[in-house]
């Protein structure tokens, strides 16, 4: 490596000399290729670019030459300055590149390692199958109606055709409130949410009612005394069975896919007349018939159908007791059990884990369903 | 209902190769659910055996067995080598000498399960003593078959051991066994399956054969003395309306039911007992009318049927004592003597004995309402009553009747009594004028005409075109006497979609047309369920049944409004009887559960709600139902349900955040339940206060804040539980809770916010340091701040808090950093310490402060 020229001599021009311009430029750029680091290429660019570096100082001679020889001189050392600047920077560039490429490395962690330190949060599915379905009716239009979970046993029982002597009514495991003359009781359905909507607002009526409900049944793999059931009430005019199955189409195919058919049969509820049963075609096994297979479908049993629930058009009884005309608006009904909903959209064996809060539960299925 | 197949196929032609499971969907597509197939699924030998001996084993499993030698005839012993068979049963419900059904090796059992002599228990087994659902028969599993006890005494003794045991019970033969409604009393019977089944194959001409047509004797003077007293009808109709009562003499009290009667009773599930008995329950299988044998020799006068009177008491042959009750309907001798329930159950009194020679049938036609009534008062539930309640064909009492005395007399050997007694008080059933067009409104198919009269009349209906009011839209419709539940347009529409075929009805998706989406209410309590759950918190059901001791155990004061809890009448749980008064008291059950199976880091919430009567139930008015109730009845009728405001809790224990990497974890503490709140207010944009309470169960008085909205409206609690709540309710030491009124928050945050404008200038931030006493709450310090340091005020921190021996003893030192920032112009530094000064003199003014 060649250090700074310290022998100047004002007199002798020979810095000016070719052969030294070049030898100056070579020893520039060798410096500069040897550079290891940015600190050593801050000391080569004093000593070869610097204001007491050869080429520096050549330049500085060049003043004292007759004007015959400044041009040529000057040009001469200039290009060799412009090498050497340009040499610097390509390697100013280039040691900064491996200077951030180096730090990268060094920074390197192991992001693998856990990054909660909270665990999230989630909602109960119920709540969340129960949201799909509503938000499903209400972009039809349909909108939302609730009632109390202690209601009124006339708005649960006797307004829906369930009169004290009606055997369907006997069918009701109903938990009764002490006194048990109250005349309440823990609603059975939530039928009655469509009784207060029928009694308070005018028809055209469609809503969806979501809510839990109460069966004296001992919890086991398919009951629980406390469930949550989804109605649908629509009334207006001209509406017939065929539009009942239509809204229970979109129900099927918001739950278990579009290419859900439907088949129905007759059914008796006290609150419909006509009243109907529905099937859906099973989703696992579309419909092929596993029965008495060595392996029946395990979603549907093997019939290929999954039954979907009651549904019918109101009946005109409960149309009169609610006070809407009969031979001006008809409508239908229809539900069907959350838990069972959620049971066979996840295939959530049995009843306990939907009931028994484990936080397990809720956490596999986060925040949407 | 069952019904076998062979039985069906008297009354109307089966499809031909049908099966058990072809009717069965036959019968769905008319809207008879299926519930089971029983038979037909078993292949022999299936035979009779007799236990001759057994040896008790006791086995490591801790069961004992029974080692049996059983002698199961000539053609079993065939098959098993002329032995006696040795079989190993674990059931413990018959004794040496029993007669019992063996399945021996080679036999298949329904479900395909085939039989082989097994090692078990040490021994080899040849084949097994069957139980009722082994072999298809019922659902019993309690213990194997005994014959005496399945078949009677008198049946059995007419069996051999080594007898086929698939023909003895008819396992040879399909039984469909179908769900019947309760519009549909006619299909508990197989006169009205095989209808069905009828209508199912389209109708075909003369393809159904009435069992109840037979001719049946009028009236005569001689019957058995009947009278019907009725003194109090229920909603006008009186209990009894008809009664037909026969007599036959000389039956022969030894002869048995024929073998093809007792066959089919078993195979529908019911136990033969005595030819009279069998006789009854026959015939209310074949056409459904339920028939009555009284022992005539036991009655004394003439036949009285009235309503009881209040304190009378009956006996019935279940041999319970049954105090009757105004409204019950009763079957009297002479008026005075109570013989029987009517339609439900008769007395031990005249009970038909193994010693009855003469018999008198009843054959009557009792209101379904009265029936029900008595059925439910004493919960009895039988065959008879099952009918009555949803209606019985008042036209088939005649023929039941004969139908009875046909067999009593062909079996029994007895001889019918001239004399026929048939009270009649029926009414005819009046025509309803009906629009044919109205099934394709109600329905949506396009029906014709002629296919609407059509059905009506394959279905029985009388359909008259051209009477009073007929014209092109309008027939005249009377429905057949086992119809009545058909009344009006509805009615029959659904009769026409059902037999024309449910699966014609095309889909039609409706199309409201003024949906406005969800409710500010509905969307708003999302958003704070989805905020807790994103705050960590993991959303659980629970139970809303709480016991009597929680409200001790959460040290509710005695006048607190939680303890005013609704009780159930009937709850599932004695230990359970009230609901909820808080979510907070149903959810300390899960937060264990959670515990117990070994999460030690549970933050769970449940929106829910909750049962505040505040004080005693009311009553809530049952008015009639033939038109909207008046307003002021429907106001009553909403008033008198109890408040149930929807409330959030929430609960805690363990790690908040986890020890990792990082560095340490911290556990759930106080504020993080304050935070929960804070955060679902915050999710609503509705600002809340935060204030120490010392007094709010069930919270540490220490640790629990009161939350409020500014007005001062109570939101909620939150803080850690009570050390004492902890230890009542077996909960881990220091669990936090909140709990807070949703509707409140959500009520709060109806109006749409209003966006304020912001400085682009600059802020100036100033630090201070306060000492106050300990007793001071931060909040009251940074309330008197935020008054004291003006409009210009933007944000006040708290960023430490300092107790400890560089300060006097009782106080602790509070630092804040106060921001702020004009709205037009950038303050000067004498500005700011000017606000700053303010804050800190109004501060030392409310809560003593002084500044260090
Ligand atoms: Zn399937």
């Amino acid at each position: 490596m060649s250090g700074p020229n310290t022998n100047y001599d004002p007199v002798e021009v020979s810095a000016l000399d070719p052969a030294n311009v070049d030898a100056a430029v070579q020893d520039a750029l060798s410096a500069i290729a040897a550079a290891a680091s940015l600190d050593d290429l801050k000391a080569v660019r004093i000593a070869h670019q610097g204001e007491k570096s050869p080429l520096a100082l050549a330049n500085r001679e060049i003043g004292a030459l007759p004007p015959s020889a400044k041009a040529e001189a000057g040009k001469r050392v200039g290009q060799a300055r412009g090498r050497v600047g340009q040499a610097l920077t390509a390697r100013q560039a280039e040691l900064e590149a491996e200077r951030d490429e180096r730090i990268l490395v060094e920074e390197r962690v192991d992001v693998t390692v856990p990054a909660l330190r909270r665990e999230p949060g989630a909602r109960h599915p119920i709540e969340l199958v129960a949201q799909r379905l509503v938000d499903a009716f209400v972009g039809m239009g349909w909108e939302v109606a609730e009632g109390p979970e202690l209601e009124s046993e006339w708005l649960n029982f006797d307004a829906l055709n369930l009169g004290p002597d009606h055997p369907a009514r006997q069918m009701q495991d109903t938990f009764f409130l002490d006194p048990v003359d109250s005349g309440l009781v823990l609603r059975t359905q939530t039928s009655p949410v469509q009784i207060r909507t029928m009694l308070e607002k005018e028809p055209p009526i469609y809503i969806v009612a979501p809510g839990k409900v109460f069966r004296t049944d001992d919890l086991d793999a398919t009951h629980t005394p406390v469930f949550h059931q989804i109605e649908c009430l629509a009334i207006d005019k001209g509406l017939t069975m065929a539009h009942l199955r239509g809204a229970l189409d979109a129900f099927v195919r918001i739950m278990f896919g579009e290419e859900t058919r439907t088949r129905v049969r007759a059914n008796y509820f006290p609150f419909t007349e006509p009243s109907m049963e529905t099937d859906f075609l099973c989703f696992a096994c579309h419909g092929e018939e596993t029965w008495g297979s060595a392996e029946p479908c395990r979603t549907c049993g093997g019939s290929g159908w999954i039954e979907l629930g009651g549904s019918g058009m109101v009946n005109r009884k409960v149309l009169r007791t609610c006070g809407i005309d009969p031979d001006v608006y008809s409508g239908f009904a229809f539900g069907l059990g959350i838990e069972r909903a959620l049971q066979l959209r996840h295939g959530v064996q049995g009843m306990h884990e939907i009931v028994e809060g484990d936080v397990r539960f809720s956490q596999q299925f986060g925040m949407g369903v | 209902m069952r019904m076998p197949l062979s039985w069906l196929a008297e009354y109307t032609d089966l499809a031909p190769g049908a099966r058990g499971a072809d009717v069965a969907a036959s019968l769905v597509r008319v809207g008879l659910e299926e519930e089971d197939l029983h038979g037909g699924d078993i292949t022999g030998p299936l035979v009779v055996g007799r236990v001759l001996s057994f040896e008790l084993e006791p086995q490591k499993n801790g069961k004992t067995i029974r080692w049996c030698t059983v002698d199961v005839g000539q053609n079993g012993q065939m098959l098993t080598e002329g032995k006696h068979q040795e079989i190993v049963c674990g059931a413990h419900n018959f004794e040496v000498g029993d007669l019992v059904v063996c399945v021996l090796p080679g036999a298949v059992l329904p479900g395909g399960f085939a039989i082989a002599a097994r090692k078990t228990y040490g021994h080899v087994s040849n084949g097994m003593i069957c139980a009722e659902d082994e072999i298809g028969l019922g659902h019993d599993h309690e213990g194997i078959i005994v014959l005496s006890r399945l078949l009677g005494e008198e049946k059995a003794a007419t069996v051999q051991p080594g007898d086929d045991a698939i023909a003895l019970l008819g396992l040879g033969e399909e039984t469909v066994e179908t769900n019947v409604t309760p519009d549909r009393g006619y299909c508990f019977s197989v006169r009205g399956l095989a209808r069905e089944y009828w209508h199912a194959q389209g109708s075909p001409e003369g393809g159904y054969r009435d069992p109840a047509d037979v001719a049946a004797p009028p009236a005569t003077a001689g019957g058995y003395p009947v009278e019907l007293k009725e003194n109090s009808p229920i909603d006008g109709n009186d209990g009894c309306d008809r009664y037909v009562a026969r007599i036959v003499r000389g039956i022969d009290p030894t002869r048995p039911s024929p073998a093809w009667m007792s066959k089919r009773l078993t195979q529908m599930g019911m136990r033969p007992i005595s030819l009279a008995v069998d006789v009854t329950n026959y015939v209310m299988l074949a056409v459904g009318q339920p028939l009555h044998a009284f022992d005539v020799d036991r009655l004394s006068g003439s036949i009285v049927v009235r309503r009881a009177r209040v304190g009378e008491k009956l006996t019935t042959l279940d041999d319970v004592e049954r105090t009757l009750h105004a409204d019950d309907l009763l079957i009297t001798d002479g008026g005075e003597q109570p013989l029987a329930i009517a339609g439900v159950m008769g007395g031990a009194s005249s009970e038909v004995t193994d010693a009855t020679t003469d018999v008198l049938i009843e054959a009557a036609h009792f209101d379904p309402t009265t029936v029900a009534r008595s059925s439910r008062r004493h919960r009895l539930v039988t065959e008879a009553s099952k009918r009555f309640e949803r209606g019985v064909d008042p036209k088939v009492t005649a023929a039941a009747a004969q139908l009875a005395v046909d067999l009593l007399v062909e079996h029994g050997g007895g001889t019918v009594d001239d004399g026929v007694t048939d009270v009649d008080r029926t009414t005819e059933r009046t025509a309803y004028l009906l629009d044919v067009t109205e099934p394709a409104r109600i329905v949506g198919v396009d029906y014709p005409r002629e296919r609407v009269v059509g059905i009506l009349r394959d279905l029985g209906c009388r359909v008259d075109e051209s009477g009073e009011g007929a014209d092109e839209t309008h027939v005249l419709v009377t429905p057949p006497s086992w119809r009545p539940d058909l009344v009006d347009a509805p009615d029959y529409a659904e009769e026409v979609a059902r037999i024309d075929g449910y699966n014609n009805i095309p889909s039609i998706t409706p199309t409201p047309s003024d949906g406005r989406g969800l409710t500010h209410e509905q969307k708003a309590r999302r958003v704070v369920a989805d905020a807790l759950a994103g705050a960590g918190l993991t959303e659980v059901l629970s139970y809303p049944f709480v016991s009597e001791e929680l409200a001790d155990q959460l040290m509710l004061p005695a006048d607190d409004d939680r303890r005013a809890a609704v009780r159930l009448a009937n709850p599932l749980s004695e230990e359970r009887p009230l609901l909820r008064t808080s979510v907070l008291a149903s959810l300390v059950d899960t937060l264990r559960r959670n515990v117990a199976r070994g999460h030690k880091d549970v933050a769970i919430y449940e929106l829910g709600l909750v049962f505040r009567p505040g004080g005693p139930l009311g009553t809530a008015p049952i008015p009639g139902v033939a038109a909207r109730p008046d307003a002021g009845t429907l106001e009553q009728l909403y008033a008198a349900v109890p408040a149930q405001p929807r409330r959030a809790g929430i609960l805690a224990t363990g790690q908040a955040e986890q020890a990792g990497w990082w560095g340490p974890g911290r556990a759930a503490d106080w504020s993080d339940m304050v935070a929960a709140v804070q955060t679902a207010a915050a999710a609503l944009a509705v600002p809340v206060v935060v204030a120490n309470d010392p007094g709010h169960a069930p919270w540490h008085p220490g640790r629990c804040a009161r939350i409020t909205l500014a007005d001062g409206t109570l939101v909620g609690h939150a803080g850690e539980l009570h050390p004492k709540v902890i230890a009542a309710l077996d909960l881990p030491a220091r669990t936090v809770a909140a709990e807070f009124d949703v509707d409140v928050l959500v009520a709060a945050s109806a109006e749409p916010v209003q966006a304020r404008a912001f400085s682009t200038f600059p802020p100036a931030m100033t630090d201070i340091a306060l000492l106050v006493a300990t007793d001071v709450a931060a909040a009251d310090v940074e309330a008197a701040l935020r008054s004291g340091a003006g409009d210009s005020l933007e944000s006040v921190v708290l960023f430490d808090v300092y107790e400890g021996e560089r300060i006097e003893a009782g106080h602790r030192s509070l630092a804040y950093r106060l921001t702020f920032r004009a709205a037009d112009r950038t303050l000067t530094t004498d500005e700011v310490n000017g606000f700053r000064d303010a804050a800190v003199a109004a501060a030392a003014t409310a809560t003593g402060a002084v500044q260090r």
